[in-house]
């Protein structure tokens, strides 16, 4: 602020400059691996071509075939059905782990640690065991089922539970979520509490009228971004159906009748399996227009409610 | 004496809650634990012992074989190798690029910065649908299939979660301390080099960590650049225990035990990194 006026503006220049260098590896990036991909498979949204032809232009065909595959609306379906009931589940389980951590007691540090390990253990393994979980027979999930008396179903081979295993599957590695919520519980004021407690409020009340509302901002905030990435909701059922299959090319691409054949997953086979690039770039650009206007319309009215909620 | 009557029926009240309480915690420990000691318990047994009735989580006979075992099934050593090569390179990269993107958009007072950290937010709802098949185009042209360039390089550039979170540390950097060094003399990089990149060691580490965790747990990457054998990496190479008409759970899960313990380690070390790292952010990786 010392500077008189007139060399502000080299300082300002020198500024830009200098912000421009340093940020200068993440804005080559950006072009390189955001900007073009996302420009290039537009393009190719509109071409037939396997990974070696060149593009041909077909028109809208890729988008007018995707109309007539009933595997498009159908792994649409599956990816929704993750979305709307994996992420309720997921935040319960989650919002129920951090309100048990956020809990002074001993052995606290030790059950946050078991609570967040799922989640940071590479997917394959973590998948691999489920599987072996899973399995009707053999499994322990079924076997610890049949010793309180309830017979299991084929998790992984019977289509009405497949997507109900990833659901129980998923809720396994809500440690990230957690932590989260953690934080944001550790911050509601102590004082709310004992003042509601001198009123009388039971815990439950407590929960759900200081507890919720206080960190509502926050679920909300994490229930868009998990409702978001459902939507890329893919490798998880790829390495099941490998692995159901037994060899990469197997007959069942998409799980038991295709139930857990998701959206993505269908992407990737089109582009990688079926080599039908066009196609799977038209596909991937309508999850891309999904996800961005989720993305937008989601946090706009968030945005708002947490506006009209006022300052708490 | 209706009081103490009232303190006890309290205090009576508080113990019943808490072994409620502690219940609830073991229950729950116990069933996020499962998992691990299913894949731990399962790789001491032999493969009759995991399909033999009643099931029973630890074996009737420990063996040790599935270890060498494991090992002889495929290319174990190789495919680790691999995979700590691409992660030490991938870690390098990420711990080179992200302190200096974020030192651009937390310390250095420019027309842009907030563009670019809008953009940065933006690039993280890119579903990796869309960008591989062009992607895989332009390395296949260049013939980098089935080489390591596709799943490193991108580490040279920055990615939106490091940078966002790296960021956020350096928000609570003062300013004090860089206006000090700009007094004396120091220009951007010195004062970057010199003050901030120092100061930032816990961050540093953080973005350590996920880097490693992230690289040496990729999957999807792997996948799409990788199919030469002898190129895998450990998380492609846990499907070829799986052959078309038997597993052999065992050994699979003695090579998953093998594959998943570096991350636990690390992990348990840098716990708290890690911990505050999501909290600041309250972002997922």
């Amino acid at each position: 602020m010392r500077q008189p006026p007139t060399s502000m503006s080299a300082l300002e220049k020198r500024s830009f400059r200098n912000g421009l260098l340093f940020a200068m590896p993440w804005i080559i990036g950006f072009l390189a691996f955001s900007v073009y991909p996302l420009c290039a498979s537009f393009y190719y949204s509109f071409t037939k071509f396997n990974a070696v032809t060149t593009p041909e232009w077909i028109g809208l065909s890729n988008y007018e075939g995707l109309l007539k595959d009933p595997l498009v609306l159908k792994s649409l379906g599956n990816t929704l059905f993750m979305a709307l009931v994996s992420m309720p589940v997921n935040l319960c389980v989650a919002l129920m782990l951090a309100s048990i951590v956020v809990r002074n007691f001993r052995g606290r540090a030790v059950a946050r640690t078991f609570f967040f390990l799922p989640s940071i253990i590479p997917m394959v393994a973590a998948t691999m065991v489920w599987i072996w979980m899973f399995d009707p027979t053999y499994g322990y999930i079924n076997n610890v089922l049949r010793m309180i008396g309830i017979r299991g179903p084929n998790w992984l081979i019977d289509a009405r539970y497949t997507k109900w295993a990833l659901v129980l599957m998923g809720s396994w590695t809500t440690g990230t979520t957690m932590l989260v919520c953690m934080a944001a519980l550790q911050d509601v004021p102590v004082s709310y509490y004992e003042s509601a407690q001198i009123d009388g409020a039971n815990a439950v009340q407590r929960f759900f009228h200081i507890t919720v509302p206080c960190i509502a901002h926050v679920l909300v905030y994490q229930a868009i971004l998990s409702f978001i990435n459902s939507f890329q909701y893919f490798q998880q059922v790829y390495i099941i159906v490998t692995a159901n299959s037994g060899t990469k090319m197997g007959a069942s691409l998409g799980g038991p009748q295709n139930s857990i054949m998701m959206y993505p997953l269908y992407i990737f086979h089109n582009a990688f399996t079926y080599l039908k690039m066009g196609k799977a770039s038209a596909m991937a650009w309508i999850l891309f227009v999904i996800v961005a206007l989720l993305t937008v319309v989601l946090t706009t009215v968030s945005r708002k409610v947490n506006e009209n909620a006022g300052v708490e | 004496m209706a009081r103490q009557r009232q303190m006890t029926a309290y205090r009576t009240r508080q113990l019943i809650f808490r072994i409620l309480f502690a219940i609830l915690v073991v229950l729950l420990c116990v069933i996020f634990l499962a998992p691990f000691m299913v894949m731990i318990t399962t790789s001491f047994k032999t493969n009759r012992d995991a399909f033999t009735l009643p099931v029973q989580l630890l074996p009737r006979e420990w063996v040790f074989e599935n270890y060498p075992k494991a090992f002889e099934t495929i290319p174990y050593f190789r495919y680790m190798a691999n995979t700590a090569f691409i992660t030490f390179f991938s870690v390098l990269g990420q711990l080179l690029v992200t302190p200096l993107v974020a030192y651009s958009l937390s310390k250095i007072r420019w027309r842009g910065s907030k563009v670019i950290s809008g953009l940065i937010m933006a690039t993280m709802m890119i579903p990796i649908s869309v960008t591989m098949v062009p992607m895989y185009r332009i390395y296949s042209k260049l013939h980098l299939v089935n080489t390591y360039i596709p799943l490193i390089l991108p580490a040279y550039f920055g990615k939106a979660f490091y940078i966002i979170i790296y960021r956020q540390f350096f928000t609570g950097v003062p300013n004090s301390l860089m206006e000090a060094a700009w007094i004396d003399g120091a220009n951007e990089l010195q004062r970057y080099a010199y003050i901030a990149l120092p100061i930032s060691k816990p961050a540093l580490t953080t973005i350590g960590i996920y880097a490693f965790l992230d690289a040496w747990s990729d999957y999807l990457m792997p996948l799409i650049y990788i199919n030469k054998s002898d190129r895998n990496t450990l998380s492609l190479g846990l499907q070829q225990y799986i052959s078309e008409h038997t597993v052999d759970w065992s050994r699979l899960m003695a090579a998953a035990t093998i594959f998943v313990v570096p991350v636990v380690i690390v992990f348990v070390i840098f716990q708290r990194n890690f911990v505050q790292g999501i909290a600041t952010s309250g972002l997922k990786a």
